[in-house]
């Protein structure tokens, strides 16, 4: 009668990741209403800087009000329909772009193609990249929508390329070969590899060596590289951000045959807080790839009334300037403020200079080194916690007991309060442990030893290969 | 390197639909700058009644400046991002469906998914309901945009339902059974009818036994029936609109299987006018359908800035009875002005009564009846009269010597300038013939002025079904 596409669960949304968030709306906190509901902690949602954004409108009401120079565009607008975009739009968004790379990469408005949104702009690169039934490597953890985005309509597959808490879960050259190793093995043509960096779930960015490898893999491999660069505003600390374009420059790659292979995708949905407007992005160096993905784009266009409003704010650079550098100041507080509140409560997160969430080791406090038992534990903060987090094994991490928690999302006394619940159940598992049996307490004896090695992770210095 | 849908050219775009645009973007007309450019006649847009809208908009600057009783909504826009789509957005949208159909029939809006225009909408219910490989039956002529919309990324086929000029384009049950013994001969499994009603390129709507024909047939089958409504707010003669819907409930099949197959498609692109706001749906009473399409929709969602200012438009009942009113007024208006100067050039239509256009038939002015003939005669009026209209081989008609010219997305001055030119042309070329027939019998005479009454006398063709 229908589809299988449409019928079968290959949307992916029966996953855990989207179960928490069914819970949250049924018990949502709210400090009013409801201080005892869930807080939701798995939505990476940039609400820090709205402020900025609303008085720029207020001291700006011409472009939300369809004016250009005090006259109407409505009709202009609003026949505006051109699947190459608001050139004025793209010029802002190339130039916003640049800035955000410290302006060491510019990028040309006619190898931007606009989308509604990075998830459009993903699947988008699938369809114009590989037919169905090949696929691409994915170093884990990532993102859980890929599994919808990349594979749902296009057919694509995903094989992972297993990256383990051992180095701070970098891409090694062995991983990258095992994982096209395993794809031959499954009868899969491997058409290239999709990074997202900064990285989602881990709150890093790439390092350079790692890019570098990646260049030379697919080089050798003869395919593409994706680089989902959709939180390369968000990046607070050192070390900067190093784009893959900027990589490419410095070995002096411009014009290869890899030069054409490797493609940007972008989006204002973290660094300016809007997932709402629907604006993604494709950059790509080969006119075939941008030809045919403007086509598609006519599948998801982004509406001329909001390209036209951020054509307007994106041209504003004294206001670019210093919402990018406000934003990031902001966002590196409340990550202080997270990796604090869990440091007190006994639990690390990988060291993370980005992003809008904190990769968290609970390994400690799982029950067994499993995945039923990060499971059971994710379930009790669901539940008794009442945090919505995210699991690692939703991001296909390898490693049970990992977490990514958001921090960007919600107020600070939010924050706290999510801080404090934690703690409060921490402790309560110790008073749990230390009523048991004086003959656990060789066990204790271990854990504690498990939970320093646990802290010198965090501080684990992820510069070592750079060393 | 690329896919196979990147590097072929199943998006269509080379058809002479879209090459007559791009002679237009090197020469356009514009009454100052180049009062000898070409005249944009293929393009289906409503410009006429953007004047209502603007006044509108200035008497109600919260809704494009995104605040609410002087209220700032836009942190909440923002960061909606829910493919649920605005609530109150898809309230205003379905009772605005009902009142374009006299409130006979009524619409729910948790079976209506928002979409980023018709185009977005058709594509994904072609994803939700075949597979690759399936087929859908389109009557002809048909937009040529669904060559690619239902076809290029999805793998559908498109078997045409050939309609003739001899009823008037009508489908017939004949037509139906021929399309679907077809299908079979080339091996594919039809899953449905495609019907656009109104319908593009003829402006005409579906009578009552063409619409009980359709559903005949889609039971019989046990097949999809998907009603692009997209036009439904053009129609400004009679007879008036018959929604699928409403052919149903009038046939009782509410509780039937088929009730659960018919599917309609929405925009606000052609009755409002703004195809820049990439605005459509799918209005679907199968559950699994909606439920799908709305994951789906992820891939193309429409922009809240643009959900919110719409929804307020939409709620303005009072406005959007008198826009539409007024919109069908003015829509008839050219409508007669452009049969009346294509009529004075001895040029006939089919008689229409909806939509932004009219079929207009020139076979007179073919050499020979042959689609060779028609793509010179084509080429003639974009060169030597300067106008671009669609040639009836783009729609897949199957008769040569058809054309949709617009008459909405110019000025009256420009419409009546293009009508000059059309005259002049006719002019030319039936003097050129006199200059070969002084030769030849006058037999040829006098069936050519009988062929020429018999043109005239299709103008009035009366499409009433039921006499």
């Amino acid at each position: 009668m229908l589809s299988r596409k449409a019928t079968f669960n290959s949307h992916g949304q029966d996953s855990e990741y989207f179960l928490g968030w069914e819970e949250y709306e049924k018990n949502a906190y709210h400090e009013v209403d409801n201080p005892s509901g869930i807080i939701q902690m798995g939505l990476a949602e940039n609400q820090l800087s709205f402020d900025l954004l609303e008085s720029w409108l207020a001291q700006n009401p011409d472009a939300a009000g369809f004016k250009r120079d005090g006259e109407s565009i409505f009709r202009e607008l609003a026949l505006f329909q051109d699947y190459h975009g608001l050139p004025a739009f793209k010029k802002a968004l190339v130039e916003f772009m640049s800035e955000i790379r410290g302006n060491k990469v510019s990028f040309d408005q006619n190898k931007l193609v606009l989308t509604a949104g990075a998830t459009s702009a993903n699947e988008t690169l699938m369809f114009c990249l590989a037919n169905s039934g090949e696929a691409f490597l994915l170093p884990t953890p990532y993102y859980p929508g890929f599994d919808r985005d990349l594979k749902w309509r296009t057919g694509v597959e995903i094989v992972p390329i297993q990256c383990s808490s051992s180095n701070g879960f970098q891409i090694t050259e062995s991983a990258l070969e095992e994982a096209y190793q395993q794809a031959q093995k499954r009868n899969l043509k491997v058409k290239g590899v999709l990074i997202t960096n900064p990285s989602n779930p881990l709150g890093t960015t790439t390092s350079r060596d790692e890019l570098n490898l990646l260049v030379n893999f697919i080089t050798a491999k003869g395919i593409h590289l994706i680089s989902d660069e959709i939180y390369s505003g968000t990046v607070f600390d050192s070390p900067g951000f190093v784009s893959i374009m900027e990589v490419l420059m410095d070995r002096n790659y411009m014009n290869t045959e890899v030069w054409k292979r490797v493609h940007i995708v972008y989006s204002l949905s973290k660094d300016l807080g809007l997932p709402g407007f629907r604006v993604g992005a494709i950059y790509s160096n080969d006119v075939a790839v941008v030809s045919a993905a403007t086509k598609m784009s006519s599948f998801g266009l982004v509406s001329s009334q909001t390209q036209y409003l951020l054509s307007v704010m994106l041209s504003d650079k004294k206001f670019t300037k210093n919402y990018v550098s406000e934003n990031q100041k902001r966002l590196k507080q409340r990550h202080q403020m997270l990796i604090s509140g869990l440091q007190n409560a006994g639990i690390d997160c990988l060291k993370s200079n980005a992003g809008l969430f904190c990769w968290v080791d609970m390994r400690h406090l799982l029950s067994s080194n499993t995945f039923e038992a990060e499971m059971e534990l994710w379930k009790k903060i669901l539940y008794d916690v009442r945090l919505n987090i995210s699991p690692g094994s939703s991001c296909h991490c390898t490693e049970p007991g990992w977490f990514r928690v958001c921090f960007a999302n919600m107020s600070e006394d939010t924050l706290n309060l999510a801080l404090q619940r934690i703690k409060a159940f921490v402790d309560s598992l110790s008073t749990t442990n230390n009523n048991q049996s004086r003959h656990q307490s060789n066990k204790n004896q271990r854990r504690k030893s498990f939970t320093k090695w646990v802290f010198r992770l965090s501080f684990r210095d992820r510069e070592a290969s750079e060393r | 390197m690329l896919s196979r849908k990147a590097r072929l050219d199943a998006h269509g775009e080379d058809s002479s639909y879209f090459l007559g645009w791009k002679e237009y973007e090197k020469n356009a007309y514009d009454d100052v700058q180049n009062p000898t450019g070409i005249i944009q006649m293929g393009l289906a847009e409503n410009q006429l009644s953007f004047d209502l809208l603007e006044s509108w908009l200035a008497s109600n600057q919260d809704a494009a400046r995104l605040t609410r009783n002087g209220e700032s909504v836009f942190r909440e826009l923002a960061l909606f991002q829910d493919y649920h789509g605005l609530p109150d957005f898809k309230n205003e949208l379905v009772e605005f469906m009902a009142e374009i159909r006299g409130n006979k029939v009524n619409f729910d809006p948790r079976k209506l998914v928002l979409m980023a225009g018709a185009t977005s909408a058709n594509e994904t219910l072609t994803f939700c309901i075949a597979e690759s490989g399936d087929a859908f039956l389109l009557p002809t002529p048909y937009y040529p945009g669904f060559d690619r919309d239902l076809k290029w990324r999805t793998g559908v086929e498109i078997v045409p339902i050939h309609c003739s000029s001899s009823n008037g384009f009508k489908v017939t049950k004949c037509a139906l059974e021929e399309a679907y013994q077809q299908a079979h001969k080339l091996s594919l499994n039809v899953k449905g009818v495609l019907i656009t009603n109104p319908s593009n390129p003829l402006g005409t709507t579906m009578g009552r036994d063409e619409l009980n024909d359709l559903i005949g047939f889609a039971v019989a089958k046990k097949i999809h029936i998907i009603s692009d409504e997209i036009y439904s707010g053009t129609v400004f003669d009679h007879p008036s609109f018959i929604s699928i819907m409403e052919a149903l409930m009038d046939r009782k099949l509410q509780d039937t299987d088929l009730w659960s197959r018919v599917h309609i498609v929405y925009s606000l692109s052609k009755d409002l006018g703004l195809p820049g706001f990439r605005v459509g749906m799918i209005y679907s009473n199968n559950e699994t359908v909606v439920s799908a399409a709305t994951k789906m929709s992820s891939f193309g969602l429409i922009s809240s800035q643009t959900q919110y200012l719409l929804s307020k438009i939409l709620s303005d009942k009072k406005f959007t009875r008198n826009y539409m009113k007024e919109n069908r007024k003015r829509l008839k208006t050219r409508r007669d002005m452009i049969v009346a100067a294509l009529r004075d050039a001895g040029i006939g239509c089919l008689k229409s009564n909806a939509g932004l256009f009219c079929w207009v038939d020139m076979r007179h002015l073919l050499s020979s009846n042959t689609f060779d003939a028609e793509m010179e005669l084509w080429k003639k009026i974009l060169r030597e009269a300067g106008l671009n209209i669609s040639p009836g081989a783009s729609c897949h008609c199957s008769e040569p010597g058809w054309f949709r010219i617009c008459f909405a997305n110019m000025s009256e001055d420009t419409l009546n300038l293009s009508m000059q030119r059309i005259k002049a042309l006719v002019g030319r070329i039936q003097q050129c013939r006199r200059g070969r027939v002084t030769h030849q019998d006058s037999g040829c005479n006098s069936r050519r002025r009988s062929f020429s009454k018999w043109v005239l006398n299709l103008c009035s063709y009366d499409r009433e079904p039921d006499r």
